[in-house]
């Protein structure tokens, strides 16, 4: 009979479990007839699979993944962006909704403009980028924030709970990059920065359950003080 | 037994000195760490994977480790001018060999992971603390790694092995003198690193690699204790 | 990364307000920790932290031949890192120029104070004299180091004590300490920056502000108003009604920081 696996912190080299009646799942690998941690984590098990989500590490690119990044350098051929992660990101010129100039891009997004991209392609050469859909595009104006990427599930919540919290209580505009870049937009700087110390406390204690509870009764607390 | 060998403070000959180890030291850092062994302080912090400049140094079939470590100046009771120089240098490399054979970079071409390591205080074992210290910082910021090493000096004074060298041991004069061997070993006894300054026969050398194996066990338990305990320390 | 424009558009207009992101007032500096004895093979060392920002300071002493235009006088040297290991932004390599002005800035408070007095370290005159080296190291850098290195500096001095002297084989023995502190004048080199980012001042920091800084003026002084050096940095220029805010800004500022860390100055 086999034992459920409770959730721990685990350390690169742990053996999580023996046996053959488990599979090596993400930041884990198989050692004979063992399932060994290769990435400082949280072990979880779930259906006969065992997997380590990682507490710390750079963002792990994926097609679909809405990101932000900041322009570094303009080409002839497109935008080459900086995702706060050491692969090469690129939006080209025909990833835009409306026609540019070859010699005008810098008018659509110029150097040190923040962006709301997604990505749609991640290869050997780098991640190719587009701004095409709605709610992509040049980001004009708000704080934007940086976390670690692997707390961004947090952030949003189970079918976006937790973001759609913040929103509600702020009345700001979220828009959480996967790659851990966050943009607030709200009518008053006040309220931005609730949203900005909402997602700092949120960060700290991601390991808590009940957290979407906790963060209701947070801002209640926090709107009280503002008064 | 023979009778008990007298060090100069007081310890057992097999005795490590009080060990402490934390992470998460240096907010900035994507992983970072602090090890002491006694009065031997240590701390690294661990940026990367990220791009590698310059780029003619990049490698496009695997991820690189670059390792820095440092003394700072007044870690010692005669003053060492800030910079590099030969001995860090050496260090430097030394403690990136002793670090990589555990890392999996192969997934990170053109990209570097660099690791900085600076002593704060010293009393011999300097290198062996900054291994631990590297170590311990290099899983907090996630790399993906086979396992943690753990990094002792073995010594031996005139014939009598010791572990964890302070420094009045590294000047010990007595007899053959000191013999400074700093080890760095993975859980399974595996050998990333070793050095030798002294004289030694073969089977003391054996003995040497036994205790080391027997001790560096005691070194991961403490590494282990600091990883486990850092949840609030993840930024 | 550098801090988005975006984000530095609402620090100032937030600072138009006179309000700062983390709560604070444009004069109000961060947390301030002190420790001392961070390394005990110093002559002294201390360990300063202003909110996330860390640095330590140590102090080492050596004797050697005195300047020929001030046999009789000890001298000093004043060197900074900014380790990478504190920051992304920082690289291996030779001390740049960040590092380099640092140095400078601290280096002149100190020694146009003479916090040091100089004549008393004097062991034999025209041929030994006392060396002081004041170490700066940045251990974390989320804004404001050169503030932070300043009171690690007075700290570290204050904490030195002279080590042994062989007069007859004319060595120091390094690792033995007497009780003799290193002697100071009471006239204490408080150092602090004022930045302007628009048409506001502010005092210490954090990393997003320093970004957006425009103009910075660093100041050694008493808590009585005695000024030893000034530095403008940042590329923006600063009119005179600003000048005179600044200096009135910075004699509050010295007052504040004296209160904070007077303890460890006695």
């Amino acid at each position: 009979m086999k034992d459920k696996i409770e959730r721990k912190i685990v350390i690169p080299g742990e053996v999580i479990a023996k046996g053959e009646d488990y599979l090596p799942g993400e930041g884990t690998e198989k050692r004979g007839d063992e399932i060994v941690t290769t990435r400082y984590g949280l072990a979880e098990e779930s259906n006969r699979l065992i997997k380590v989500i990682a507490l710390s590490g750079i963002y792990q690119p994926r097609r679909g993944n809405v990101v932000i990044g900041k322009v570094e350098n303009i080409t002839f051929y497109g935008w080459v962006i900086d995702l706060d992660c050491p692969e090469h990101s690129f939006l080209p010129l025909q990833e835009v909704p409306k026609y540019i100039d070859n010699n005008r891009l810098n008018e659509l997004l110029d150097i040190e403009d923040m962006v709301v991209a997604k990505i749609i392609g991640v290869t050997s050469r780098g991640i190719d980028l587009t701004i095409k859909s709605r709610g992509l595009g040049r980001i004009d104006e708000g704080i934007i924030l940086k976390i670690n990427s692997n707390k961004v599930p947090r952030i949003i919540g189970k079918e976006g709970s937790m973001i759609n919290l913040m929103k509600k209580e702020s009345g700001c505009n979220i828009t959480v990059g996967q790659n851990g870049l966050i943009w607030i937009k709200g009518d008053k700087i006040e309220d931005e920065l609730l949203v900005k110390k909402a997602i700092m406390f949120v960060c700290e204690k991601s390991f808590t359950s009940g957290l979407t509870e906790e963060m209701n009764k947070w801002f209640g607390k926090e709107k009280k003080g503002e008064k | 037994m023979a009778k008990e060998f007298k060090r100069p403070d007081g310890r057992k000959t097999d005795e490590i000195r009080p060990m402490k180890a934390k992470v998460g030291i240096v907010p900035n850092a994507d992983g970072s760490a602090m090890f002491s062994f006694g009065d031997t302080i240590a701390i690294a912090a661990v940026y990367g994977p990220r791009k590698m400049h310059p780029q003619h140094q990049q490698d496009p079939e695997k991820g690189t480790l670059r390792c820095t470590y440092s003394m700072l100046s007044f870690s010692v009771t005669e003053r060492i001018r800030p910079g590099p120089n030969r001995r860090s240098t050496e260090i430097s490399k030394i403690s990136q060999w002793s670090l990589e054979p555990v890392l999996m970079i192969k997934k990170y071409p053109n990209m570097v992971v660099d690791v900085h390591i600076n002593v704060l205080q010293a009393n011999a074992s300097t290198r062996c603390a900054g291994i631990n210290a590297a170590a311990l910082a290099l899983a907090h910021a996630g790399i993906p790694m086979n396992d943690i090493v753990s990094s002792i000096s073995i010594g031996k004074l005139d014939k009598q092995l010791v572990v964890d060298l302070d420094k009045d041991e590294e000047d010990w004069e007595e007899g053959e003198g000191s013999t400074d061997i700093p080890i760095t070993m993975t859980p399974n006894g595996d050998v990333t690193h070793i050095q030798l300054d002294g004289r030694i026969n073969s089977k003391e050398l054996k003995e040497v690699l036994e205790l080391a194996r027997r001790k560096t066990k005691e070194i991961y338990e403490v590494q282990k204790k600091a990883l486990k305990e850092s949840i609030k320390e993840i930024k | 990364m550098e801090t988005p424009r975006v984000t530095g558009n609402r620090i100032k207009e937030y600072l138009e307000q006179g309000k700062r992101f983390d709560g604070r007032k444009p004069d109000e500096f961060r947390e301030i920790s002190i420790e001392t004895a961070v390394s005990e093979k110093a002559e002294g060392s201390a360990r300063v932290k202003i909110g996330k920002t860390e640095v330590i300071v140590g102090i080492k002493l050596d004797v050697s031949e005195p300047y020929p235009d001030s046999p009789n006088e000890g001298k000093l040297m004043v060197t900074s890192e900014l380790l990478p290991l504190s920051s992304p932004r920082f690289e291996s390599g030779p001390p740049r120029f960040p590092a380099i002005e640092l140095g400078r800035l601290i280096d002149r408070a100190v020694r146009e104070s003479k916090f040091i007095e100089f004549e008393k370290l004097c062991i034999k005159k025209g041929e030994k004299v006392w060396s002081v080296f004041i170490d700066i190291y940045s251990i974390n850098y989320d804004g404001n180091l050169i503030d932070a290195a300043g009171i690690g500096t007075l700290v570290a001095l204050k904490q030195a004590r002279l080590p042994k002297y062989d007069e007859k084989n004319e060595k120091v023995l390094f690792g033995e300490w007497t009780n003799k502190k290193l002697p100071l004048s009471k006239e204490i080199p408080i150092i602090t920056t004022i930045h302007k980012i628009g048409n506001n001042l502010l005092v210490d920091p954090t990393l997003e502000e320093e970004d957006i800084s425009e103009a910075r003026i660093t100041m050694g002084g008493t808590i009585d108003g005695t000024i030893f050096s000034i530095q403008k940095g940042n590329p923006k220029q600063i009119n005179i009604e600003e000048l005179y805010k600044i200096l009135d800004l910075a004699e509050k500022t010295r007052k504040k920081v004296f209160t904070n860390i007077e303890k460890f100055l006695k």
